[in-house]
């Protein structure tokens, strides 16, 4: 099934890559700066895609408006890699040797970020990262601006075991790199926390899944033993509707067995109907609602310009906003956009984040970021039930995964490395797994 | 006026001889000032002592809150009840319900809950609810009881039992205070509970038995207690049973309302229709559009949406057969060439029209929620619905091509072509409402899965390759063959999917129908006689 599936799904995908309009713009102007957008504005992932490439237009657009960056005005170069993963590397190589952009902003999914990074690396250019992921990975190229699993995760599953009680976990999630991780991480860290196998469930679904019957009538017979059961879910995109929905149906309440999820924003919930979830969590760095100045402006501002009231924030596009500015910052620093002064310069440039706050670029090419609690509300918006006191710092190489609690990455000279092995002291050069 | 003031005071009166120290303000008024706290544990205690007043007033409060249509104003502090109304909402004042005119969201701010005081005020409305007139109140009240147990309420409800006269209820009452005996001091109460709980296959009620199993050294009571539990165990097992029937047979309803109209344009015309994924997604946004044009009665919207969805898709795939695929007869692999181009042009057409997000459908409330027939089964009603509804399209389909001039037009031609015309039959005009015919139901299948799941432009590809898959494996151009074909691949799946996982499950039965198409090329019910060759 899955087989044929993505071999069909392969080819449509390719045929409507081909279709599709690709809005390069061809007039070389000699005195701009080109950033390299690499969203997916075709098939599934267009959904969430889409936004991210609407929020780097605005925030070129703003920069544009206070005059530019070193005199010169910023040229947006959106390409289309169509949810299709081996383009997303014909796509970034396009962005770095043909438009020669300075910075590539870009990719959701781990899978297309795997497929662009020989390319990044290779063609020494700088890529962007804005959405949470399973970390394991420290490329001298790429600043990842969404979480590492320190940053969502793990405080998320703190948050249960602390503050609701949670005794039993269900692990769920959708078939790819990213849950696999995580799940792996977060299994290891609940037993180094003393829970026993046998309270664990893990459970995986293939992309898209839409019936979520069987599924959720095992998750309330595990939550039904009287121990209180939580249920982490790693499921992506809009495979969280009908699991959403049955969990309803089926009368599974949030103060029965809560679902805390890390890929469910408001964007997500834009598209459903929220009386059925309110109560379940999701764990992010920044809701809509949070209340700072800095984010009215920000939603003020999105919202003119995407020409909608009803249109919404979220994380990774506070990621984005994040990520923009830093190496806005790290141009002027530097005074060039020369991929390594820019590398050099953007360690330890902070700059505001939208929840009150600075987030910093660490020497491991993550960043600082506060983590927040959020119970869905009746509106699709989220309440912040609890947060981090502190900014975390984004942690490349997980300490409760065996191969790399001992590594460390470090971007600085002299040591200049991914993957820094601290009981053997030597870089294997092995940036990512 | 008075009245109130009188009870104020009474109230007032009756809780400072409680509690002494709050001398300064009512615990109403401390209560509302608690509210609009930010700290979640001052609210906790503002439900406490809303909970200890128990009238009508804390009640409305309590209730509102749940309901999350507890606002205060932001300049003067005021508590009210909003609802949205258009643009703006229209408030009333929280206790003394009068009516406030109309205000915007943002002078508005949300009397905030979480999980934890969500539980808590049910809690304090079941204890306010014991007493209610009305008796579907008061079994929801000890129902709630008996889901999140709780030390006190055996206490509570035991002088109520006497005064119960109801009978559903006074069991749920017994099986409370008997849950509240098991955990007594008392080892002489526990034989008799375990007896009134004898029946009962509550989660609660055998985790509790299930500890008391271990922990007790009375071995009367617990050999008593083993067969219990084994008794329970075994029933359990049937329900688990019937629950997984239920759940293969939905999985297979949606199978089959997705094949039907390709077991017509496929098994009875030999189209091979790459688009007909895309029809359906027609359907599922035609639903989308007739409930942006009637808001207010969601229900009306779907039914309608069915008769709708059927003449969008039957036109759409009346224009795709007379436009493209009626100069590709014969020629499979062009048709094929040709439909996938139509689905993709129709896919790019609704990101285009619609944007590529997903819509979303509202589901009728007469479709959420479940059928609870006992605590081990309950069957939810959007599923019921479709399997219902997916037997009715299937005996429709199967009256048209049986009994109407229609049907015997389309099976004359798909038997015999040129005989067909020489008895005068307009071969074009029926393959065009064949045609019609398969993409229709296509399009009803659509308002259904717009129910299950996403509507999105992607809609339609996640539902073509299970569709030619229950075609051919039911025998391609029989009707029968697709329903039992749907059904027990559905059935196959759900019973796999709790052993081997979703993902397996799914690539399991994928072997087996290649197995199977090995040895049985023509499916379960292959066409017998002459037309079979053609």
């Amino acid at each position: 099934m899955s087989i044929l599936k993505s071999k069909f799904k392969t080819l449509v995908l390719s045929v409507a890559a081909i279709i599709a309009l690709s809005t390069s713009s061809l007039t070389q102007a000699a005195d701009t700066i080109k950033v390299g957008i690499l969203h997916s504005l075709s098939g599934t992932m267009a959904i969430s895609e889409t936004t991210l490439k609407d929020t780097m237009l605005m925030l070129i657009e703003k920069q544009n408006e206070k005059g530019g960056l070193l005199g010169k005005q910023l040229e947006a170069v959106v390409v289309d890699p169509a949810s299709n993963w081996p383009l997303f590397a014909e796509k970034a190589r396009e962005l770095l040797s043909k438009h020669k952009v300075a910075a590539i902003f870009g990719n959701w999914t781990s899978v297309s970020r795997k497929s662009v990074l020989p390319v990044v690396e290779e063609l020494n250019g700088l890529l962007f990262y804005p959405v949470q992921y399973e970390g394991e990975e420290s490329s001298k190229n790429v600043f990842y601006t969404g979480a590492a699993p320190n940053q969502q995760a793990i405080p998320a599953v703190d948050y249960l075991m602390n503050d609701i009680g949670a005794k039993r976990w269900v692990l769920a999630g959708t078939d790819y790199v990213y849950p696999r991780t995580t799940n792996k991480i977060l299994e290891a860290y609940l037993k180094s926390k003393g829970v026993p196998e046998k309270d664990i469930m893990i459970n995986y679904t293939p992309f898209g899944h839409s019936d979520w019957q069987s599924i959720v009538s095992d998750i309330k017979k595990f939550g039904s033993t009287g121990v209180k059961t939580a249920v982490v879910s790693t499921i992506n995109g809009d495979a969280n509707v009908p699991f959403y929905k049955e969990l309803g149906n089926q009368g599974i309440s949030a103060e029965d067995i809560p679902v805390v999820a890390f890929s469910v924003g408001e964007e997500e919930l834009s598209g459903i109907d929220t009386k059925p979830l309110v109560g379940h969590l999701a764990a992010w760095n920044y809701f809509m609602s949070v209340d700072a100045p800095a984010n009215d402006e920000f939603i003020e501002a999105w919202q003119t310009f995407i020409e909608s009231e009803e249109r919404v924030s979220n994380d990774p596009m506070e990621a984005h906003y994040i990520g923009f500015n830093m190496w806005v910052k790290a141009v002027e620093k530097a005074g060039t956009t020369n991929s390594d002064a820019v590398q050099a310069a953007i360690i330890g440039v902070s700059v505001p984040n939208l929840t009150g706050g600075y987030s910093s670029m660490m020497p491991n090419h993550h960043i600082t970021k506060p983590v927040l609690i959020g119970e869905i509300q009746d509106d699709g918006q989220f309440e912040v039930v609890w947060q981090t006191s502190n900014l975390v710092a984004g942690d490349a190489w997980s300490d409760f995964l065996p191969g790399s609690k001992d590594i460390i990455a470090d971007w600085r000279a002299p040591l200049s490395c991914g993957n820094y092995n601290v009981k053997t002291a030597k870089c294997s050069r092995q940036n990512y797994e | 006026m008075l009245t109130k003031k009188c009870l104020a005071w009474f109230v007032l009166f009756t809780v400072l001889a409680i509690n002494p120290t709050s001398a300064s303000a009512t615990p109403l008024d401390e209560a509302i000032t608690l509210l609009k706290s930010k700290s979640f544990g001052d609210k906790s205690q503002a439900v406490n002592l809303l909970a200890e007043q128990a009238d009508e007033s804390a009640k409305t409060l309590l209730n509102t809150w749940l309901e999350a249509r507890l606002y205060y104003i932001k300049n003067d502090k005021r508590l009210v009840i909003a609802d949205k109304q258009d643009s703006s909402y229209v408030m009333v004042d929280a206790l003394s319900h009068e009516a406030l005119g109309t205000i915007k969201k943002r002078k508005l701010k949300k009397i905030t809950l979480n999980n934890q005081l969500r539980g808590q005020i049910r809690a304090a409305l079941a204890v306010m609810d014991l007493r209610s007139p009305e008796r579907e109140k008061r079994l929801a009240a000890v129902e709630q009881m008996l889901d999140r147990p709780s030390p006190e309420y055996a206490a509570l409800l035991s002088p109520l039992l006497a005064e119960e006269s109801d009978r559903p209820v006074q069991e749920a009452m017994c099986a409370v205070i008997a849950l509240g005996q098991l955990s007594s001091e008392d080892k002489t109460l526990h034989m008799a509970a375990v007896e009134t709980l004898n029946n009962s296959i509550h989660p609660v009620v055998r985790n509790r038995l299930q500890t008391l199993q271990q922990q007790t050294n009375d071995p009367v009571l617990a050999a008593r207690l083993k067969q219990v539990l084994q008794n329970m165990d075994s029933k359990l097992q049937f329900y688990g049973f019937l629950e997984n029937l239920f759940f293969g047979l939905s999985l297979g309803s949606v199978l089959v309302l997705a094949a039907i109209g390709l077991a017509i344009t496929f098994g009875v015309m030999g189209v091979i229709n790459m688009a007909h994924g895309e029809l359906i997604m027609l359907g599922a946004y035609t639903t989308y559009v007739i409930q942006l044009l009637m808001p207010n009665s969601i229900g009306a919207s779907v039914l309608l949406a069915i008769p709708v969805a059927f003449i969008v898709s039957g036109l759409v795939g009346i224009a795709i057969e007379r436009g493209v695929i009626r100069f590709l007869y014969g020629r499979p692999l062009e048709t094929l060439l040709a439909t996938f181009g139509i689905s993709l042009i129709l896919q790019q057409a609704v990101r285009s029209i619609f944007s590529p997000l997903n819509r979303s459908v509202e589901t009728p409330t007469w479709m959420s929620g479940s059928w609870e027939i006992n605590a081990a089964l309950s069957l939810t009603y959007n599923r019921l619905y479709i399997i219902i509804f997916c037997l009715l399209v299937f005996a429709m389909l199967f009256m048209i091509l049986k009994k109407t001039l229609l049907g015997l037009q389309v099976r004359a031609v798909s038997q015999n072509r040129n005989m067909a015309r020489a008895m005068g039959v307009r071969s074009e005009w029926v393959d065009a409402m064949t045609f019609g015919l398969g993409s229709g139901i296509a399009g009803v299948a659509g308002v259904a899965l717009s129910q299950l799941t996403n509507v999105g432009p992607n809609l339609g590809q996640a539902y073509i390759i299970d569709s030619f898959m229950v075609v051919v494996f039911g025998g391609v151009g029989n009707l029968w063959g697709t329903l039992v074909s749907g059904m027990s691949l559905g059935i196959a799946n759900k019973f796999l999917e709790p052993w081997s996982g979703a993902v397996l499950a799914k690539i399991l039965v994928l072997v087996f129908i290649i197995l199977f198409i090995q040895k049985w090329p023509r499916g379960l019910f292959p066409q017998k006689g002459r037309a079979a060759e053609t």
